[in-house]
Parts: structure tokens; C-alpha cells; sequence
């Protein structure tokens, strides 16, 4: 069915711009967090750290991301189930992993690969199946 | 004590607010096409939706939690433990959104859940 297939594709490529958004907010966010150190959580230690992420060049970058994450989320989550592109948006875990390894050299733990194994097999089973099994309101009204 | 308690913020936090922005997202209808103007327009739609409001404190709360779970411990421990989220929302998505999961798509989460764990781990 050409609608089926249709909602296949555009599905996987939101759940792709997601992954990438998601992985590049991540890591800066991370990498903000550690020029910042640790937080210490009385009222002048969050106060701090607040004005610190506020005023972080690498934090506004990850926030950058992580919108273009949100807004890619929305946008799947308004035909797809949650519970197909929560499990589908791990793939990322794996592809930093393969990313890691081609570009980067690192090695790899047996215990990452098996887990990278066990994410991809998991993320095939959830995509084959149906993307929708709510009705959606656009669809109730066209 | 404080870890566990931060860390059931985050998972509870991040699947509570993803649920109520999935309903809003399916209250609001999929935009007509991907494009600026659509999307914008798409966007102004699902903020004037109450159940995206509800999701983003929620969100936030959860992003707070991650922050400060993260200054506190490596992130090889706090992404493990989070995994967690994937069978939280699984059923979050089952009992409060009436989604159906088949046995595939359960067998599906259960691995990409270990899966994860298992890969932020190292």
C-alpha cells in the first residue's frame, strides 16, 4: 500500500533527523556541563551553576540541538506512536558506536558490541511494526 | 538515597512529559507538508494545545534531574539507568495513550532497553 509505505519513510527520516539532533545536543551538553564542574546543590551553588550555563557558549549550541530535536519529535509524534519512535530513536546509541570505531578508531568493549547488537535487532522488530495504531485527529477530519 | 531519588525524577519526569505531548501532538494533526511555513504554522497550533504545556515542566524537571545527575556521577552510570525509560514509556504509552504493542514491539523495547544499558556502560 503506497500511504503505508509513504508514512514508513517519512517516519524513519524524522526519527533519523531526531538521532542526529539528539546525539549533537547531547554532547555538547555534556561537554558544557564539565567545563562548568560539579554542581553543589544549596541555593547560592544552583544560583551558580545557573548563571554559568546561562552564559555558556557550548550550552546555547547544545540547546540549538536539542530544539531542532524537539521540533523533529513533535512533528513525528503527530502521526507516529510513541511507543514506535521512543525504541526506534535508540539507533543512535548504536550509530555512535560504528561512528566511533570508522572514524575515531576506538576500540570497542565486547560488552558495548553485544549491547550495539542487541539495539539494532530490538530497533528492526519495533520497525517492522505498524508506525500508527491510534486514530489521528488530521486524519478523523480530512 | 539521593541518586535513586534523582534518578526516578528523570525517568518518571521524561516519560510523564513525553505522554502528555504525544496526546497533545495528536490533538494538534500532523502538519500538510514539511516545509518552514507548514512547520511554523504546525507549531503555532501545538502550543495553544494544554497537554503540551503539561509535558514541558514535566520535561524540564527531568532535564534538571539529568544535569545534576550528571555533575554528580559518570555518564556511563546515569545513561544505563535511565534505560529504564524505554519499558516506563512502553507501558505509559499502553495504558494511558491506548497504543497497541504487540508482542514484536515489546520484544523490540526489551532488547533496545538491555541493549542501551549495555552500550553506555562501556
Amino acid at each position: 500500500m503506497a500511504s503505508e509505505k509513504r508514512l514508513r519513510i517519512k517516519t524513519l527520516a524524522m526519527v533519523l533527523a531526531m538521532v542526529v539532533c539528539a546525539n549533537a545536543g547531547d554532547l555538547m551538553l555534556k561537554r558544557g556541563m564539565s567545563q562548568i564542574g560539579a554542581v553543589q546543590l544549596t541555593a547560592p551553588g544552583i544560583a551558580q551553576a545557573f548563571r554559568l550555563t546561562v552564559t555558556s557558549g557550548t550550552i546555547w549550541v547544545a540547546i540549538f540541538f536539542l530544539s531542532g530535536f524537539m521540533l523533529s519529535y513533535m512533528t513525528v509524534l503527530s502521526w507516529a506512536d510513541y511507543s514506535y519512535v521512543m525504541p526506534a530513536g535508540a539507533f543512535g546509541y548504536a550509530l555512535l558506536t560504528l561512528l566511533a570505531v570508522v572514524f575515531l578508531h576506538e576500540s570497542v568493549s565486547r560488552r558495548r558490541w553485544v549491547g550495539v547488537v542487541l539495539i539494532c535487532v530490538g530497533v528492526l522488530l519495533v520497525g517492522q511494526t505498524k508506525p500508527r495504531t491510534t486514530v489521528v485527529a488530521s486524519e478523523a477530519v480530512a | 538515597m539521593r541518586v535513586i531519588l534523582a534518578l526516578a525524577v528523570l525517568i518518571l519526569g521524561s516519560t510523564g512529559g513525553e505522554i502528555a505531548i504525544t496526546y497533545g501532538m495528536k490533538a494538534t494533526g500532523e502538519p500538510t507538508r514539511l516545509r518552514p511555513l507548514e512547520l511554523l504554522q504546525f507549531l503555532g497550533r501545538a502550543v495553544r494545545n494544554g497537554w503540551f504545556w503539561a509535558g514541558v515542566p514535566l520535561m524540564a524537571l527531568s532535564f534538571y534531574s539529568l544535569l545534576i545527575l550528571l555533575s554528580w556521577e559518570p555518564i556511563s552510570l546515569v545513561i544505563p539507568a535511565s534505560a529504564l525509560s524505554y519499558v516506563v514509556g512502553t507501558l505509559g504509552a499502553k495504558y494511558i495513550l491506548g497504543e497497541q504493542i504487540s508482542s514484536a514491539r515489546w520484544a523490540g523495547v526489551l532488547l533496545v532497553c538491555a541493549g542501551v544499558a549495555l552500550v553506555a556502560a562501556g
